[in-house]
């Protein structure tokens, strides 16, 4: 009975550190950012807008892109926060159409190419972008002296049959973002013939782009039968950077013809009814300033909008920035997704 | 006096309604009461029963499928745990409970390292029978689904029925062997109707996890498989699309509720009290050749569906290993302890790193904390269930958090209680109530048969002697249930160390859980990134073992006392 009471004693007292670990001292002001679980910045980047603006900042990860907005949507009228981050081009009408933004015209957008500023009423403002592209093992077709496709005709190719791994899009964003390269490659009465002809040539379907990567993508960890993936044109410095020993070079690059790969803007804004517009404002300032900016690679793995930006060394020596990457208008995005989406499934998954 | 004493019993009775009043039936209701805004357009879609059919079709024939070969792996090595004594019985034991907490992505790579393209497996047989190709494809199969399933959910019949089957008293037996019954015939006129509360009872567990499964479907099952659960994670957080959503989860509910009322009226007719063996009589070393037998053979199963990639992922966390730069299907190897001691380095210096022993320590404490919240309720809800009259519905009724899609309870957690500036300050407190649904259930199933096994005269004798009903409660009913009752806070404790579903909406960037971190890791390319994630993953093993070797201390040397 005795050793019962201590457990339970010991268990109280445990829960009572979980309880009060929470304890945080109140700053007189907090501005709380919502974001998407791949939120992450430098410690000293936010340390150093807290000090000069005297704010706790507070960010709320709420799931993934997709569940963020979500939730963002559902207490509109109630908002969990000042500003939302990490609405990106797919989902960017949905949000437009939600009312969940106040525009701001941030003078920071003087230094971001005119290409991100999508929206012409400034509610959401670009952050970053990234271009989805297809990534193939290099050693894999240097051994084999085979020709690296250059564009997405090049993957019809018999020679590349069962070489491709591509991702869900009804479940995963770059998945759906390969989709809509096609989409714009090919048009809307065009893509579903591609993709035909890409099933014929034994392309390989997965759900979720960890499952791609690391189980079917042959220049990974996890050495898979597949030497091309779709994922993105930063994983080349991803693996130099993540190396588990030091590599000269990056065994991965990227496809980056006309086309090919479909680029991913994200973009910030103002929360509807905040009671903070004003420390909003300096924050969406700051996060489009080049300290911030800069930040974003190493820690994100996606480019800054800001022109002004450099970019850190591996990323200058690892990464291609394709010249002529796919895009669609935002709003046919919205309109056509669930559609495009069901076509393809039924095309590819027969 | 006996007044107060009975209004004690139902105010304590009413704790487990309003937790799960508050914590389960508010939340839900907050995301249906959304959801059936716009319910109406979604009802007159044309391609309705088909968005609904298919998945749900699937759902309950891989359920049933996977539930069956569950049972059929789990029922011999339940056997043989019970009734024989063997030299590191405790190691299996264990490896075969530890595949329940580890994440899908780590269970695909560790299948990956067995069976993939570059696994032992293909390349010992590319090399014995010069093949070109990896013979094995194993990836985006039902075959792998099925597999998954019984390798995460073996344990809970294992342990379920194992521990009512330890239990059973002796004397029958002997007393109908002495008659001339042979061991068919004790086994099914004795045995299994002694056992069939508790192997109903795990049935419906595992069907219930295999009815909702969702990692395994989606990672192992890829783009061919949906289930409804699949399904509604796609609708809320792909296609925004929250009246879908919200009718696929009710079906889900709907379905759940009925075959958890199935399973009980079955179990009314099983029903049959018995004393508790607690000398442990029926253990003995194996004796004859046919025992011998069936023990080894039973054993190398074991280790090689369970042990095998529990090993192959312990070495994947300790070897480098880099694709050849020239030659694929070379692959240049090294041991290295690199993959742990970077983990507590931020190299990013990113603002949510977290070291991975705060994310351990996250972990345990909401693990002890969802152990304590759900044992204690659990007990309360079983014992008031075996000690009320009519309460079929409310047994039902309890299952329903286990049949309810993780991701409508976390959206549903999401907008009822973040607003709360309780929660604000301690969201942290959110993740073990949440865990602690999920695992009351389970706490129940484990318990009930249990209670309700406890001969009644014994109650009568106690109460004819003035003992008040918490007074049985805590002087019989516990000392009598104690091994049911490990086995319910064992899994009120894992099931909290291996929860991502609910877990990933809840989580704070400060206080991640380890399958939260491992997951993390694995979002970006990179061999150092993957080594981490294993890494992380055997340290949730080990401390999945290590808990497990200290709840086996107290039941032993509670025992003897």
């Amino acid at each position: 009975m005795k050793r019962n009471s201590i457990t339970i004693s010991t268990i109280l007292a445990l829960l009572a550190v979980v309880i009060l670990n929470g304890c945080q001292q109140e700053e007189p002001r907090t501005l709380t950012v919502v974001t998407h679980d791949s939120f992450a910045i430098g410690e000293d980047v936010i340390r150093q807008f807290e000090q000069e603006n005297d704010v706790t900042v507070n960010f709320v990860l709420s799931g993934d892109t997709g569940s963020a907005l979500n939730k963002v949507i559902l207490t509109k009228d109630a908002p969990l926060g000042d500003v939302f981050y990490g609405v990106d081009n797919t989902f960017l009408s949905r949000a437009l159409d939600e009312d969940i933004f106040e525009s701001y015209q941030s003078p920071m957008l003087a230094d971001i190419s005119e290409e991100f500023i999508l929206d012409e009423e400034y509610r959401a403002l670009p952050v970053d972008y990234g271009d989805v592209c297809i990534n193939y093992d290099k050693a894999y077709f240097n051994a084999r002296d085979i020709a690296v496709p250059q564009n997405l005709d090049d993957l019809l190719d018999p020679t590349y049959a069962g070489m491709l791994v591509v991702e869900n899009p009804a479940v995963s964003s770059p998945g759906l973002a390969f989709l809509l390269a096609t989409i714009a490659q090919y048009g809307e009465e065009g893509y579903l013939d591609y993709w035909q002809q890409l099933y014929e040539n034994d392309v390989v379907v997965v759900n979720d782009w960890e499952t791609a990567y690391y189980s079917n993508f042959s220049a990974s960890s996890g050495l898979g039968p597949q030497p091309m993936v779709v994922s993105y044109a930063t994983s080349p410095a991803a693996e130099v950077i993540f190396a588990s020993e030091p590599l000269q070079e990056s065994p991965t690059a990227s496809i980056i013809g006309t086309n090919a790969c479909f680029r991913q803007v994200e973009f910030v804004g103002i929360l509807e009814g905040t009671p903070n517009r004003d420390l909003a404002q300096k924050f969406i300032d700051y996060m489009l300033s080049v300290p911030f900016q800069q930040d974003i690679p190493m820690n994100m793995f996606v480019l800054p909008v800001n022109v002004n930006a450099q970019l850190p060394a591996e990323f200058e020596a690892y990464i291609q920035i394709p010249d002529a990457p796919a895009t669609l208008p935002f709003e046919q995005i919205a309109a056509s997704r669930e559609a495009w989406i069901q076509a393809w499934q039924e095309t590819v998954l027969q | 006096m006996k007044n107060s004493r009975r209004q004690v019993f139902y105010i304590v009775g009413l704790v487990p309604i309003l937790f799960l009043l508050a914590f389960y039936v508010l939340p839900l209701g907050v995301v249906f009461e959304k959801a059936v805004q716009g319910v109406q357009q979604t009802l007159q879609r044309a391609d309705l029963l088909s968005k609904i059919g298919k998945p749900l079709g699937f759902t309950i024939y891989q359920a049933i499928l996977s539930t069956l070969l569950t049972v059929l792996v789990g029922f011999p090595i339940a056997y043989v745990f019970t009734h024989f004594d063997f030299k590191g019985k405790k190691f299996f034991n264990m490896a075969v409970t530890l595949p329940f907490i580890l994440p899908t992505v780590v269970v695909a790579a560790a299948f990956n390292s067995l069976l993939g393209s570059h696994g032992w497996l293909n390349l010992l047989l590319m090399n014995i029978f010069n093949l070109q190709n990896p013979p094995i494809q194993w990836m985006n199969t039902l075959g792998i689904i099925l597999l998954a399933h019984v390798f995460y959910n073996t344990s809970v019949f294992v342990r379920m029925v194992g521990a009512a089957w330890a239990q059973l008293e002796v004397q029958q037996e002997q007393a109908a062997r002495i008659l001339g019954a042979n061991a068919w015939q004790r086994f099914r006129r004795i045995t299994l109707p002694l056992l069939k509360p508790s192997i109903i009872s795990a049935l419906l567990m595992v069907f219930l996890f295999d009815f909702t499964s969702f990692g395994v479907i989606l990672l192992l099952g890829g783009p061919a498989f949906s289930t409804l659960e699949v399904e509604i994670y796609l609708q809320t957080t792909q296609m925004l699309d929250l009246p879908m959503a919200g009718i696929l989860s009710m079906i889900q509910l709907v379905i759940t509720f009925c075959i958890a009322a199935l399973t009980l009226r079955e179990k009314k007719a099983g029903s049959i009290a018995f004393l508790p063996d607690i000398k442990n009589e029926r253990l003995q070393k194996p004796r004859t050749h046919t025992q011998k037998v069936f023990l080894a053979v039973l054993l190398v199963f074991v280790i090689l569906f369970f042990v095998l990639p529990e090993v192959s992922l312990l070495l994947r966390s300790l070897v480098r290993l880099e694709a050849d730069r020239t030659q694929i299907g070379q692959i240049s190897t090294g041991f290295t302890l690199d993959f742990y001691k970077e983990l507590f380095q931020n190299t990013r210096r990113s603002l949510f790193y977290v070291p991975p022993i705060q994310a351990l320590k996250n972990s345990v404490l909401y693990a002890l904390a969802t152990t304590l919240i759900a044992g204690v309720l659990g007990v309360i809800s079983a014992y008031g269930l075996t000690r009320v009259r009519r309460t079929g519905l409310l047994r039902a009724l309890v299952n329903l958090p286990l049949g309810t899609s993780s991701v409508t309870l976390g959206l549903g957690f999401l907008l009822t209680f973040t607003r709360l500036s309780f929660f604000q300050d301690f969201p942290q407190v959110l993740v073990p109530i949440a865990h602690s649904l999920i695992a009351l259930p389970v706490v129940i199933s484990t318990l009930y048969p249990a209670f309700s096994a406890i001969p009644s005269n014994m109650h009568a004798a106690a109460g004819v002697l003035g003992a008040s009903p918490i007074n049985v409660l805590i002087k019989i009913d516990l000392p009598l249930i104690r091994r049911p009752m490990l086995v319910g806070a064992l899994y009120a404790f894992i099931l909290s160390l291996g929860e991502f579903g609910a877990t990933s909406f809840l989580t704070r960037p400060a206080f991640p859980t380890l399958p939260v971190a491992i997951y993390r890791y694995l979002s970006l390319p990179g061999a150092m990134n993957y080594g981490q994630a294993m890494a992380m993953a055997c340290i949730l093993m080990l401390v999945c073992a290590f808990s497990m070797f200290i709840m086996d201390k107290f039941s032993s040397q509670d025992v003897v006392s």
